[in-house]
């Protein structure tokens, strides 16, 4: 099954400096295990050790905010894009 | 150094009075590899804090968008103290994730004087840069 996942400046350290890779996945948690796969420690920047969504990284499903779809478990199906944003906050 | 017209200047200090007490930011976006800040874009802060920001995550990703189409990146990426000086805070450190952009912080804790400052935080490293306001950019190029 073929998602894209788009890769923000921060992260393309991982990604050889790629904007978007390929990946696989039934949901996000199984995608980022695959990305990690290949982008051995993007994943521990995306999850916490519980596998929960880091607070200060957005994912976004196609056009949604996957916070209020099923966060981490969020089912994908093949041609998805997943978009990757770091949270722009502070104090 | 950041390079600023005086009017994108006066459009975050604005921003950032309308906003006071609560923090206010936002972002200037420019051409890709530029460096240079062109287009105001004031964000929502979702937090509606006094001591905290937080851009809203669906108006970020229409943003965000909106930049890749047009072959721009956030170049300023600005926010409000309103009780304290304008300087990164520990928490501003720390959630820094755009090591391209230039992070101008803004005091309005003085009602009648507003601070406006630059920085580059990169991998935890915060370093002052100088802000040039430029009046006349375009003037400049003739």
């Amino acid at each position: 099954m073929a998602i894209e996942a788009r890769i923000p400046t921060i992260l393309r350290s991982y990604t050889d400096g790629a904007k978007a890779v390929e990946g696989s996945g039934a949901t996000l948690a199984d995608l980022f295990v695959d990305l990690d796969s290949r982008h051995a420690g993007i994943r521990e920047r995306l999850v916490d050790g519980d596998g929960a969504l880091q607070r200060f990284v957005n994912v976004y499903l196609n056009d949604e905010d996957v916070r209020f779809l099923g966060g981490a478990e969020t089912p994908l199906s093949d041609g998805d894009v997943v978009t990757i944003l770091p949270a722009v906050a502070g104090g | 150094m950041l390079k600023i017209s005086e009017e994108l200047r006066d459009q975050i200090v604005a921003h950032a009075r309308r906003d006071h007490p609560d923090e206010a930011c936002g972002v200037l976006a420019g051409p890709v590899g530029t460096g240079r800040p062109e287009r105001f874009i004031p964000m929502l802060n979702a937090a509606r804090s006094p001591t905290f920001y937080e851009f809203d995550s669906m108006e970020q990703l229409r943003v965000w968008r909106e930049m890749d189409d047009r072959d721009e990146e956030p170049v300023v990426i600005y926010h409000s103290h309103t009780a304290t000086e304008a300087h990164p805070s520990r928490t501003d450190i720390k959630l820094a994730s755009e090591p391209g952009a230039h992070y101008v912080l803004v005091s309005t804790r003085d009602p009648d004087e507003t601070e406006f400052r630059s920085f580059r935080i990169v991998d935890g490293e915060v370093e002052e840069e100088p802000v040039l306001i430029e009046d006349d950019v375009l003037g400049d190029r003739h």
